[in-house]
């Protein structure tokens, strides 16, 4: 190849001819222009046309241009450039719609106020009231969920990638996968029906266990996941020495991997803070404060927020939203929590 | 020992979040400022009429959609005066008789008469009694509507069943014109829209369909949706917000969600003019209801294809659903004192301002009886 | 890593088998180790008791439920569970859920995966940090959230993408649209898209990022034009990676449910087009209707959450087949 273009263009350095840096500015420019020119001639009222003939345009050009100053194998590599621009620029529209929106719109009631009253004895539609039970449900049960959840989660994980053999091991590798294909709806059902049998009625704490069941094979599989990523060199290396195997486990493999396993948690605490589905069914939801995650219709974030939704007052909608910036902070702050843990204990040989 | 050090620090964070909840219990409380309490500025009902008994604690409650603007002044007053926490979920009359047969609920609301099958499952709740129905709440159905340019839409039932079984399609229907001389409508198609839940709203407006015009009602009614096409969304609520938000659409619910941009069609029920639907339309037409229920059961039979002047065709009375006997004692107190305060005249009084209609005199005096021997 | 011993024919759970067959062998014999066995066996027994008991709790159950249907539980129109006789039949659900659930594919995976590709090839690398982070916590945005969103800001911006759809591609039938509100599968599809768009990204980006350097620049030594090299280096080797975090979208897009529930309107009709108002999923139309329904009307609901279940699990089970046939690619062992 190289030989080809040097014996063709002795005078030329190793690399072809290429555009100036500025090019694609230039051609983006360009379409623009003419996309504008023809919406307008052509009487087009929708941006979306405009939008859409100037991508055209663009990628048109762009080959057209760099296949003949720069060979096709480059011109493709640049209309790959711009598609992946392109899908970039689309996907950030409706990401950054989303936060802008909720924000924008949940600062509106989001106060001190807000934040420390129940709904109590305020109506729906009208505005005031607050989300501190909602709050206060939420992390109740999302603790209690996670107190169940992660330690047997990890366990079961490290029986997998560590003992795991046989029989048994296969029925629970099954059976993991089989549960991340529970539908959060149906795990909310079957505590339901257990309540039911039970003559219990709704609390907090029904809500946790069935979020529990939806925690429980997400940790298993991300741990399992973070364990496996271990380098057996490591573990070898460990036996080799004599250790018993369940200190390597604690001392070396669960060491290296401790980032990615509470980066899993973190996660799936997030995953099960926003789950409506099952909460709706179990916890009943309350206007007043309940702080007994034991005794009492419980309210929740998720629930709150589709209540207040489903309510259809402006003033309903303007409480969802601040709800819902609430819980996308809520989210967000174990996010930054769960990476800061992985960054901390990152070992110090990783990447 | 890292993993007990992992525990170590789960505990840790568990303690610290346990313990930031309890700082946070201290921290907060619930709302109780008056100037937002439901229909306050309406509030005639003087507090101190209202009789607590010793009532207490918290009574769930869930159902009917239709009476929850009701509900939640009711609450508001009512919370004032004896602090009891009313948590009254409208998810809907199917849901809320649903769980009240299950023993969920002190009491259920419910815009239809128990069926036989539940009664029978509330048996099973109401040690030596069975659930029965209360009416408290009348109310007219507003056939909303959102069509840019028409202010007062006339229907009649024939034409109001061909729309909502998808047989008129257009507004400007030689049907819908024929009822609205000098009306100007709009070549837009009509977006019906109807409950997606199971709902007491849908069925009387069914209902009365059938009673109305049965030729081109040919459902046999209930709680679900029958008819195919059209579109649906959750509760009242999300109906009239859909309505709201799409033109050319009308759908059915009560007439307190008839607000900004919704306005309510009037009926051509043949009497000598059309009637809009408002509180007082509706009360007429639940005057002429007759109960039907046996024994504590004051289920009403409405007369639905009604044509006498002035009163509103489309109507539900929202029963409130108790034991008779066999109620669960620790809530007993508080049902039975909030039921006495809604059925009491005060009560009854803050429904005109909320567009909905109160119970016909003779009616409710039998429903305070019913009360007060509640056990 | 080779094997020393002897070559293990079970179906590769881990790269370690051969090392851990000789820990197992000796591990039990210490009474920490017996211990530390004991819980995590005890936990994972735990967890299998949990499982079977939902699996034979539910099946039980659906089993009730359509023994009693007096329609044809596989193609009934109608959810009637209530009524009597109850009819109820998931045809019209199972379409709603995989249709919606092509369209999030369809829509997300291309999009994701170039996205992934951007933020590790193609970004500025002062520019791919952030947005990787923001895309990161994207993912954790809680399904209610971009329920209300997809209701109250997306429904009343689809009216223009309707339209144009409806005048250019209406005559595909597909893509025609009665002006109803645009609360339809395909609007539930691209707000699965969008749910699903982070999730999809986040894990190609990191498989992505772990393509062998060597690789690269030995193509990139050849002369190879940076497409070439992601199209010969970087997505044969991602692919698995790619398919497998194709399979968490899908995943979470067959068993959404408040986001289609706050979006759809639904009803018990299969539309031939995707913009009419109309159809159901499984996830929302247990949503919708398990609090009115009666304890036999919850047994049909369950069922229907069953063949959800089942179908996942298909879904889970073909991903793990294509990703163990291309297990020799995997970063794990190289």
């Amino acid at each position: 190849m190289s030989h080809a273009a040097i014996a063709e263009k002795p005078a030329s350095t190793l690399r072809g001819a290429s555009l100036p840096k500025w090019s694609p500015w230039a051609i983006a420019a360009g379409s623009v222009a003419v996309a504008v020119g023809i919406g307008l001639a052509a009487g087009l009222d929708s941006k979306v046309q405009w939008g859409l003939i100037a991508g055209l345009i663009f990628l048109v050009a762009t080959y057209a241009i760099a296949a003949s100053v720069e060979g096709r194998r480059q011109a493709k590599d640049r209309i790959a450039t711009a598609l992946v621009w392109v899908a970039f620029l689309i996907a950030v529209v409706p990401l950054v719609s989303l936060v802008w929106v909720t924000i924008s719109r949940g600062v509106k009631v989001l106060n001190v106020y807000f934040l420390t009253h129940s709904m109590g004895i305020v109506a729906d539609s009208q505005p005031g009231g607050g989300i501190y039970h909602a709050i206060i449900g939420s992390l109740e049960q999302v603790a209690l969920a996670t107190l169940i959840a992660a330690p047997v989660g990890i366990l079961t994980a490290i029986y997998l990638v560590e003992y795991g053999r046989g029989k048994l091991a296969r029925a629970v590798t099954f059976f993991v996968d089989v549960m991340t294909g529970v539908p959060s709806i149906v795990a909310g059902l079957f505590i339901l029906s257990l309540m039911l049998i039970f003559k219990m009625e709704p609390f907090g704490f029904a809500g946790s266990l069935a979020l529990a069941i939806l925690m429980m094979p997400v940790v298993v599989r991300s741990t399992e996941e973070m364990l496996k990523l271990v380098p057996n060199e490591l573990r070898e290396a460990s036996l080799a020495l004599g250790v018993p195997k369940w200190r390597t486990i604690l001392k070396v493999v669960l060491p290296t991997s401790i980032g990615g396993i509470m980066t899993g948690i973190m996660l799936s605490i997030a995953r099960i803070t926003g789950e409506t589905a099952p909460v709706l069914l179990l916890v009943f939801g309350n206007r007043f404060i309940n702080n007994n995650p034991f005794e009492g219709a419980q309210q929740s974030l998720p629930l709150y927020i589709y209540q207040q939704y489903a309510a259809g007052a402006d003033a309903s909608y303007d409480r969802a939203w601040a709800a819902s910036l609430t819980l996308i902070a809520f989210v967000m702050i174990l996010n930054l929590v769960a990476r800061g843990i992985a960054r901390w204990k990152a070992p110090k040989t990783g990447r | 020992m890292k993993l007990q050090r992992m525990n170590r620090r789960a505990i840790a964070l568990g303690a610290i979040a346990a313990s930031g909840a309890l700082v946070l219990t201290a921290c907060g409380s619930d709302d109780t400022s008056s100037s937002s309490g439901g229909a306050s500025a309406s509030s005639t009902g003087n507090a101190s009429s209202i009789k607590c008994d010793n009532a207490k604690g918290q009574l769930l409650s869930d159902g009917s959609s239709a009476q929850k603007n009701a509900i939640d002044a009711w609450v508001a007053q009512f919370s004032k005066a004896c602090g009891v926490q009313i948590n009254y979920k409208a998810g809907g009359s199917g849901a809320g008789v649903t769980s009240f047969t299950q023993g969920q609920l002190a009491f259920a609301g419910s815009d239809s008469a128990l069926k036989p099958d539940a009664v029978a499952a509330s048996k099973k709740v109401c040690s030596g009694g069975q659930g029965i129905d209360l009416p408290m709440v009348g109310g007219p159905i507003a056939l909303g509507y959102n069509l840019s340019g028409v202010d007062n839409l006339v229907l009649d039932a024939p034409t109001i069943a061909k729309i909502f079984d998808s047989k008129i399609t257009k507004w400007n229907d030689p049907a819908i014109a024929a009822l609205n001389k000098g009306v100007k409508l709009p070549d837009l198609k009509i977006q019906a829209f109807h409950r997606s839940d199971e709902s007491g709203s849908t069925d009387n407006f069914t209902k009365y369909l059938i009673a109305a015009t049965p030729d081109n009602w040919k459902y046999s009614g209930g709680k679900a949706w029958q008819a195919k096409g059209g579109q649906s969304a959750a509760q009242s609520s999300g109906v009239a917000a859909q309505v709201k938000q799409t033109n050319g659409a009308i759908g059915y619910f009560e007439l307190s969600y008839v607000t900004d941009g919704v306005k309510a069609a009037s009926i051509n029920t043949g009497a000598s003019a059309p009637v809009a639907p408002s509180s007082d339309s509706a009360t007429k037409a639940i005057a002429d209801a007759k109960v039907v229920g046996t024994g504590k059961d004051l289920s009403l039979q409405l007369n639905y294809a009604t044509k006498a002047d002035g009163a509103y065709p489309i109507t539900l009375v929202t029963y409130e659903i108790v034991c008779d006997k066999g109620n669960k004692a620790d809530t007993l107190p508080a049902t039975k004192a909030f039921l006495r305060y809604i059925a009491s005249e005060d009560g009854q009084a803050l429904l005109p301002n909320l567009k909905y209609a109160p119970v016909p005199a003779d009616i409710i005096a039998k429903v305070r009886t019913t009360i007060e021997g509640l056990s | 890593m080779d094997t020393s011993t002897e070559i293990t024919d079970t179906p590769p759970p881990a790269p370690q088998s051969s090392a851990e067959q000789k820990r197992a062998a000796r591990g039990a014999t210490r009474p920490g180790d017996r211990i530390f066995l004991g819980l995590s066996r005890g936990s994972g027994i735990f967890l299998l008791v949990i499982m079977a008991a939902i699996a034979v709790f539910l099946t039980y159950r659906a089993s009730l439920a359509i023994s009693k249907d007096h329609g044809n539980f596989l193609t009934t129109f109608d959810w009637n569970a209530t009524s009597i006789p109850p009819v109820f039949g998931i045809a019209v659900l199972a379409y709603g859920t995989v249709v919606s659930s092509i369209i999030a594919m369809v829509l997300a995976v291309p999009i994701a995966v170039a996205i992934a590709l951007f933020l590790t090839h193609y970004a500025p690398r002062r520019l791919s940090g952030p947005i990787a982070y923001v895309i990161d916590l994207l993912a954790a945005v809680p399904s209610i959230v971009y329920g209300l969103w997809g209701a109250l800001i997306l429904v009343p911006h689809m009216n223009g993408l309707f339209g144009w759809l409806n005048d250019y591609f209406g005559w595909t039938g597909l893509f025609s649209w009665d002006q109803g509100a645009p609360r339809s599968m395909l609007t539930v599809g691209i707000l699965l898209a969008i749910m699903i768009l982070p999730i999809i990204t986040n894990v190609s980006r990191e498989v992505f990022r772990q393509v062998p350097q060597m690789h690269e620049e030995a193509a990139l030594a050849l002369g190879a034009t940076r497409w070439e090299v992601i199209r010969m280096a970087v997505l044969p080797f991602g692919r698995s990676g790619v398919i497998s975090a194709s399979m968490l979208g899908l995943g979470r897009a067959l068993g959404e449910t408040m986001a289609v529930a706050t979006v759809l309107s639904p009803d018990f009709l299969i539309h031939g087009s995707l913009l009419n108002p109309g159809g159901g999923t499984f996830a929302q139309n247990i949503a919708s209707k398990f609090g009115e329904a009666t304890e036999f009307g919850r047994d049909a609901l369950i069922a229907s959450g069953l063949v959800l279940f089942v179908i996942t699990l298909l879904v889970n089970g073909a991903a793990r087949m294509i990703i163990a046939r291309r297990a020799e690619y995997s970063g794990a062992n190289a």
